[in-house]
């Protein structure tokens, strides 16, 4: 769609119903633009009241100022167990008391049991360590395009599982420090299942019990065994904190990669400037994720009164925190809706605010970079082989497509 | 410019390593470690930008008179 009438108000929206607060807008209408009636939220100010699907009412933050300003505010937590705790959709709710205990670790425990558990994965996903994958990245990327180039150039493929899940599979396996048959049981494993939960639970308490054997790793498995060894970490820590890693990590950023080549493609002129070497790939990814975005919001609750942005947050309130629509936030970013990798403002907030800011954010930059700048400069002819509208895509939390057609 | 970083606050984002390298580095455990104190320049533009992406607020910068 033209992103000129992006800001248009979006009329008789389903979501709105008459006389009563607008509900969460979870449909995009376009592929690589956040729901329209975001802007609707906006005109009701950075901080404003929805009604959720159950009824409950919360506050939707779209002002990149508040976002901000909340995510570093302790009177706001995370703790799913809370009466509170606003459900985002029915599937949410219903999976509730805390769909598995290992999900809880780090995404839902506020400091000081966060900062604990921040620290025992930090190490191996510090920026250097990350980048230092990026050659063995590379050459997985390398294959997986040798793969492609030699398929008949009569039928299309489909980029996503073709290339863009195993290849995320892999920067996942690089630094956990699985190689080997160790790393082709994960790719397996990644592939078969739907929910990874459970048998990642297994795949980890197997994995750490052969882990004495196989010294000299230096991944974050190897990391957090040493904790345990060292008695600082637990087994349960170790299959908590490895789940979440895996799980947390690989939808978000496949879903990233898959938009951000149609998107490319779709956007001729600005991949034209990446291709002439305008523009380095790295600022390339910053934009590419603020513009696309693509989960659907942070959820907290509050746990005393808050002031912000001309409001009163009551302690009890819960609140969602739309990270698409700080990112189109025209008080900061000039000319929002439009795509332009020549674009310095890095202030975007994809990977969140505060002191749960993404932690794998260094690994999902580096799988995007090397994603993208490997597969355009191998296939400078790459293109969609369907028309962009006729795409399937995923609505939800986490925005996706569901099949990218190419021809190369 | 002075430039100072609360490694108890720090959450080992990266986001100072990668906006300014010259100033910030990441030590072993991950958290904060300052290459310098003082900056001028193009450092000191970076070290203002980093500070703002900072996650966790555990950058600070002072103004230094000559």
């Amino acid at each position: 769609m033209p992103d000129a009438a992006r800001r248009t108000p979006a009329a008789a929206h389903p979501d709105r119903q008459p006389h009563d607060l607008p509900g969460l807008p979870l449909t995009r209408e376009c592929p690589y633009h956040p729901p329209r009636a975001y802007e609707d939220l906006r005109d009701r100010g950075p901080v404003t009241r929805i009604r959720l699907y159950d009824g409950r009412e919360a506050w939707a933050v779209t002002g990149h100022a508040a976002f901000r300003s909340l995510l570093t505010d302790e009177r706001l937590t995370v703790d799913r167990d809370k009466a509170e705790f606003p459900d985002l959709v029915r599937v949410l709710a219903l999976a509730r008391p805390g769909r598995h205990h290992a999900m809880r670790a780090l995404l839902r425990t506020d400091p000081p049991l966060h900062t604990e558990q921040r620290r025992a994965m930090l190490p191996s996903l510090a920026l250097k360590r990350v980048q230092s994958r990026r050659p063995a990245l590379q050459a997985a990327a390398d294959r997986l395009l040798d793969g492609l180039a030699a398929r008949p150039r009569t039928e299309p493929a489909e980029l996503i599982s073709a290339y863009v899940r195993p290849l995320v599979a892999t920067g996942m396996t690089e630094i956990l420090g699985l190689h080997g048959p160790d790393g082709s049981a994960l790719h397996d494993l990644l592939h078969r299942h739907f929910d990874l939960v459970p048998p990642l639970d297994d795949f980890l308490r197997s994995l750490l019990a052969r882990m004495p054997d196989r010294p000299g790793g230096d991944g974050l498995l190897d990391d957090l065994a040493a904790q345990v060894r060292d008695g600082r970490l637990t087994t349960e820590q170790f299959v908590h904190y490895g789940t979440v890693l895996v799980v947390a990590g690989q939808d978000v950023t496949i879903s990233t990669i898959a938009l951000a080549v149609l998107t490319l493609l779709v956007h001729g002129d600005e991949l034209d400037r990446l291709r002439a070497g305008e523009v380095p790939w790295s600022r390339a990814v910053e934009e590419l994720l603020r513009f696309l975005s693509v989960t659907s919001g942070l959820v907290r609750v509050a746990l005393a009164d808050i002031e912000t942005s001309g409001v009163v947050i009551r302690a009890g309130d819960g609140v969602v925190l739309l990270n698409p629509a700080a990112n189109r936030d025209p008080g900061v970013f000039e000319d929002a809706d439009r795509l332009d990798l020549r674009r310095r403002h890095g202030n975007h907030v994809s990977f969140g605010f505060g002191v749960h800011q993404c932690i794998g954010q260094n690994l999902a930059r580096l799988d995007v970079e090397v994603a993208l700048s490997r597969l355009f400069e191998r296939f400078p002819r790459l293109r969609l082989a369907a028309p962009v509208d006729e795409v399937p895509v995923r609505q939800g939390l986490v925005f996706g497509l569901g099949a990218l057609p190419v021809r190369w | 410019m002075r430039i100072t970083a609360d490694r108890s606050r720090c959450v080992g984002s990266g986001n100072c390593v990668r906006t300014a390298p010259g100033v910030f580095d990441q030590a072993d455990d991950g958290l904060v470690r300052l290459v310098g104190g003082t900056l001028s320049g193009e450092d000191a533009r970076n070290a203002a930008e980093a500070a703002s992406l900072c996650p966790a607020a555990a950058i600070f910068l002072t103004p230094q008179e000559d």
